[in-house]
């Protein structure tokens, strides 16, 4: 029979009916946490910039960034660049084509999820 | 480019919901993608319930079911029912995987079937796969060679052979790539894991000679680069390959005949 929609195909769904991998969800957050980590670095900056600058400046900055929410920030911050670091050494082992396989993938997954968590909170304990 | 939602004309809406079959004890309900070419609505999901004391055991089974015996209307692609066309291929349960080898004991509760992910739907359930096949096409998926012919065939070590267990047997039924994000976003330039992994078979094939050739046309940005080892391919493979790590052996060669 002639193609008779052709240009009117629709396109069929895939966010949202493709059930959610764990390789999926860690690559992605890989991306994530490597852009969020860009808002820390320029509050440091700021921070930074804001003690060269004067008393006054430094005093905002300061304020701002050992805030309640400023705490949070970089609370968040560690925890995103220990998953990045972890993450990014999981793909320098990919890169030689090794641990590739379904179950060794998802074994590396595990230890950059649970593994920046723990080191989070060592983190945490270590510089309070 | 990444679009996360579906455009207007693929959004879905829910569709019919077809009669329970009469005196049954056993039945099951499934969710499947329906869109009309002829009647110009948008897609829609209908709603089918089945006996299944009176059902075989696959996917495919429950769908040859429900288009014999409740909606003759249903579309789908099916030859060899084991395996090995790859004709079948469709989202099933959330993965990409061959209606046909996939138990519906695999699957908990409802039964919820689109067609191959990112993808132009020709009917229901099958998608239009000639940029797929296309893609395949132009990575020479044959054996190239410039020495002479052999007076008979061309030999190769059972060691060399051995190279290529875990990628002829790849059927091309496209599970891999329509899971692919990076496939999603870039397809039309991306090759996709199958692409990809029928390049790699032929890379490494001892008795093939555009070794060199072969990795040129991958060197660019788009067609071999952006995969990012997301490895929906590898977990989604209904024969169980590893189009993953092709891919990587294809990289890690790209940098080895650097340095």
């Amino acid at each position: 029979m002639a193609d008779v929609n052709r240009g009117n195909r629709p396109l069929s769904p895939h966010l949202q009916v493709y059930r959610p991998q764990l390789t999926s969800i860690t690559s992605i957050l890989t991306r994530i946490t490597g852009n969020a980590l860009i808002v820390a670095a320029l509050m440091i900056v700021w921070w930074l910039i804001a003690a060269a600058t004067g008393p006054e400046a430094f005093a905002v900055a300061d304020g701002f960034v050992t805030s309640w929410f400023g705490d949070l920030v970089m609370l968040l911050s560690v925890w995103a660049l220990w998953y990045h670091t972890l993450a990014g050494v999981r793909h320098l082992i990919w890169d030689n084509a090794k641990m590739l396989e379904i179950d060794n993938a998802e074994t590396l997954g595990w230890i950059v999820v649970i593994g920046s968590f723990v080191l989070t909170v060592l983190t945490v304990v270590v510089v309070w | 480019m990444v679009q996360l939602t579906l455009p207007k004309n693929s959004k879905i809406r829910t569709g019919k919901t077809w009669p329970k079959p009469e005196g049954a004890t056993n039945v099951r309900k499934f969710s499947i993608y329906r869109w009309n070419p002829d009647d110009g609505d948008n897609p829609r999901v209908d709603t089918y319930f089945i006996d299944m004391d009176k059902c075989g055991p696959m996917v495919l089974d429950a769908l040859i079911k429900i288009k014999n015996e409740i909606d003759p209307t249903l579309t789908f692609r099916r030859s060899c029912r084991e395996g090995i066309c790859g004709s079948c291929a469709m989202n099933i349960d959330g993965i990409n995987t061959l209606a046909c080898i996939y138990g519906l004991d695999e699957i908990e509760g409802e039964v919820k079937i689109y067609p191959l992910p990112h993808m132009p739907v020709v009917k229901d359930l099958i998608p239009d796969l000639t940029h797929f096949y296309a893609q395949h096409a132009s990575i020479m998926p044959w054996l190239e060679t410039k020495t002479n012919r052999p007076a008979k065939e061309w030999k190769q070590s059972i060691e060399d052979r051995k190279k290529l267990d875990g990628l002829y047997e790849c059927v091309m039924c496209a599970s891999c790539s329509t899971a692919c994000p990076s496939y999603w976003w870039n397809g039309d330039r991306y090759l996709g894991p199958a692409a990809l992994l029928h390049a790699y078979r032929w890379i490494i094939d001892s008795r093939d000679e555009a070794t060199g050739e072969r990795l040129d046309q991958l060197e660019d940005p788009f067609k071999l680069y952006r995969c990012h080892t997301i490895m929906n391919c590898t977990k989604t493979c209904p024969k169980g390959l590893n189009p993953a790590k092709a891919i990587a052996e294809i990289k890690k060669m790209m940098v080895e005949r650097r340095i």
